[in-house]
């Protein structure tokens, strides 16, 4: 290990970081599908940042957790559908898995948003009323998250008679074997991805009509671009705060089905975090407070990722996605779309 | 001019128990508060010799978890030159302690490249002088990582900070070549020092179990020492300009660059000096435990040591401090304890769930007392002593009380 190489395969110098152009050339397109498909779960996560920084300019520190809980809550869904979690692959036929994985889907979603609804009145609210500092938000986020992880970690086996929850990660329920549907530039695209992206998609274009052509999106955006006009204008605030944490944290629990499609083993009490921080990065990326610039910003995230994956190898692929975060704040710190929700047209 | 003074008795000024005691406190001669200071400084030290009965822990070494207590208390203080008094939120701070025990660990460890140990480092000495620069080494990492980023909105500060921290783990864990990867440096040097014939390493080293003055005693010792001359270079700056600086941008970072603060000049400031010190935590943890692995430097430990100075109280030295100690203590306190006062506790269980209390604990304090337990209470900077004999004449006047010193003696 230890050299650097270039596409021919030729060892140019010793060096401590792999630097292989050719892995990069060779399943480039086949990284880009993958990238998507992350992309596209990122995007979602990281809605829920972009609707409630829009709305209160907070960073939801503890939105990562939100979205673990949305794995659990899909998995205890398939759970009580029936589903025991053994190491094969449940084969239900197209259209049922289908339907068991939609059922799932609200199962997540019904958690998730439940969860944020839950967080926003219980930590955000009374802060919100004594007018706190954006520090105290960002600590009692953090506290948020302390006491959401440790719960699943502690608690909830407790509670569930260690069905869920706990050290160790959940054993996968598995609805669907990923296998190859079509080609594409040579990359395989499996029923997985496919999945994935085209329910991300959907629902990113059902939040972007929602925000964009509703009357409760429109509240949003008016309370993202003004809070007291809004307010002068009969849109009540507390109740729009409300809805984007439940919009946002439903996102989230979509996700959460997604990505356990993608790994399977990833339903931990743990498994939000780095997760969550890429979602964050992502909304950076696309312009924090800008609901398109999100959707953007996963996508990109995602493949910009693998690319580094494969240029650098497996163990930087977080490294790439933070340092990226790091050159887009330096950088251009309104991110690429750079809008804010408010002033989106409308 | 005494019955005057009680005659008008103006509305008795709601004074709190900590303010009361600050003022009396702050009333004392100067000789009597480093008299005062020196005697509780040995009372702690002598808390591992002492091993009062139900303080001790059960589960783990007393000394151990008050060496420990040390490292976190240098961490709490440094974090709070940073958070505290200059209100940047820093949640990458562990990345600092990591950059601090690995700089220790590369230059001692036989098991790393750049190992100087073999060349002409002896074994004795090398970790006195791997800590000078290992604590360069980190005061740069600051500058490094301050210069782009300090410009940032302070929320996107703390997660430039928090990826900042990642990526220092992520490189410990993966540049194997240099840092062992996950199996970590070994054999890191401490400092050899009495030997004799049952303790062949001398005090510092970990073999040496001996009680009453076992390593973890002698590691207690040293940051406590390291302690104290930190909170004085500390406290020394934060009196000064450097100090009054911080303590505007804090309060109003616009309103002090239009008064001609060079903020960002001072921003970095706080940042290499708040970092510098996490560095020298880290290395003498490197050489406590003569061992470092990326596991230790997990995000979730920056979140640990903000507990503890929000906890305590942000600005507050001797607040953080204590909650250094809460955040160190409390979990060992429980760990391994079946009873306490005849009520018999799953103390491990309760040690284990000590994150989830720690969250509800910053939120409720958030909510409720978002100062910390110990808050800070700004004093008249410029003015120094003088200024807290009159606030105390003024404050003893208003509730009516008497003073010796304003009052001819009768009533």
């Amino acid at each position: 290990m230890s050299a650097l190489v270039l596409a021919g395969g030729q060892v140019l110098a010793d060096g401590v970081i792999d630097f292989n152009v050719g892995a990069l050339g060779r399943n480039f397109w086949s990284l880009t599908v993958s990238g998507l498909t992350y992309g596209s779960i990122y995007a979602l996560v990281a809605v829920g940042y972009t609707l409630v920084y829009g709305v209160l300019r907070l960073i939801n520190f503890a939105h990562s957790e939100i979205f673990m809980l949305g794995m659990f809550g899909q998995y205890a869904t398939l759970m009580l559908l029936g589903f025991n979690p053994s190491g094969d692959v449940f084969q239900q036929g197209v259209l049922l898995t289908i339907v068991f994985l939609g059922v799932a889907m609200v199962g997540g979603m019904a958690v998730s948003g439940g969860a944020a609804v839950v967080l926003e009145r219980v930590a955000y609210r009374p802060l919100r009323r004594r007018g706190a500092p954006a520090l105290v938000f960002l600590i009692t986020a953090i506290g948020a998250s302390f006491v959401i992880q440790e719960f699943v970690h502690f608690v909830l086996p407790k509670l569930t008679g260690n069905a869920l929850g706990g050290v160790n990660a959940q054993q996968p329920i598995r609805l669907v074997q990923p296998s190859t549907q079509f080609e594409l530039f040579g990359a395989n695209v499996t029923n997985v991805d496919l999945v994935i992206v085209v329910a991300a998609l959907a629902l990113a274009f059902a939040v972007d009509r929602f925000v964009n052509a509703t009357k409760f999106g429109r509240g949003i955006r008016a309370v993202a671009q003004d809070p007291v006009t809004a307010t002068l204008m009969g849109v009540s605030r507390e109740r729009i705060i409300v809805l984007t944490f439940l919009v946002g944290g439903m996102l989230a629990g979509a996700a959460a089905l997604l990505y356990t499609l993608r790994v399977p083993s990833g339903v931990i009490y743990s498994g939000g975090f780095i997760l969550g921080l890429k979602a964050f990065s992502a909304a950076v990326l696309g312009g924090i407070g800008n609901l398109r610039g999100a959707l953007l910003g996963g996508l990109l995230l995602g493949v910009m990722e693998l690319y580094g994956q494969a240029l650098f190898g497996t163990e930087w692929r977080d490294v790439v996605a933070f340092v990226l975060l790091i050159l887009v704040l330096m950088f251009r710190p309104t991110g690429i779309l750079g809008e804010s929700l408010g002033k989106a047209r409308a | 001019m005494s019955t005057e003074m009680t005659t008008t008795a103006p509305a008795p000024v709601h004074l709190g128990v900590g303010d009361r005691v600050r003022l009396w406190w702050d009333a004392l001669p100067r000789q009597t508060q480093w008299v005062a200071g020196v005697v509780g400084v040995l009372l702690v030290a002598l808390l591992p010799v002492l091993r009062p009965p139900v303080l001790t822990t059960v589960g783990t070494d007393f000394a151990g978890v008050l060496a420990q207590f040390g490292m976190y208390a240098l961490l709490a203080i440094g974090l709070n030159v940073v958070v505290g008094q200059t209100g940047l939120l820093d949640l990458g701070y562990v990345g600092f302690y990591a950059i601090g025990a690995y700089t220790v660990g590369l230059m001692t460890s036989p098991s790393s490249p750049w190992n100087l140990t073999d060349d002409w480092l002896s074994r004795e000495w090398g970790w006195l002088f791997a800590v000078p620069v290992a604590v360069a080494i980190t005061a740069l990492s600051g500058l490094l990582l301050g210069s782009p980023t300090l410009r940032l909105r302070g929320d996107y500060l703390a997660i430039v900070t928090l990826g900042f921290g990642e990526i220092v783990r992520l490189l410990a864990d993966n540049l194997s070549t240099v840092t062992g990867g996950g199996r970590g440096l070994n054999q890191i040097a401490y400092p050899v020092v009495g030997q004799s014939a049952e303790r062949p390493n001398g005090i510092f080293s970990a073999g040496n179990t001996g009680l009453p003055l076992n390593s973890g005693t002698w590691w207690f010792w040293l940051s406590l020492v390291l302690i104290v001359l930190v909170l004085v270079v500390v406290g020394n700056l934060e009196r000064s300009r450097v100090g009054r600086a911080w303590v505007a941008i804090r309060e109003d970072e616009d309103a002090a660059e239009i008064m001609g603060v060079p903020t960002f000049k001072f921003k970095l400031w706080a940042f290499l000096i708040g970092a510098s010190i996490g560095g020298l935590s880290g290395a003498l943890y490197a050489g406590q435990v003569q061992f470092v692995v990326p596991t230790t430097f997990n995000v979730i430990n920056s979140m640990l040591f903000l507990c503890a100075v929000v906890l305590g109280g942000q600005g507050n030295k001797l607040g953080v401090i204590l909650g250094a100690f809460a955040i160190v203590y409390l979990p060992n306190f429980f760990l391994g304890r079946t009873e306490l006062f005849g009520i018999p506790i799953d103390g491990n269980e309760i040690a284990n769930y000590r994150y989830l209390f720690f969250g509800l604990a910053l939120m409720i304090l958030m909510i409720f007392r978002p100062q910390g337990l110990f808050p800070a209470r700004q004093k008249l900077l410029t003015y120094g002593r003088e200024v807290y004999v009159i606030a105390r004449r003024a404050a003893a006047a208003a509730t009516g009380r008497r003073t010796p010193d304003t009052t001819g003696g009768a009533r």
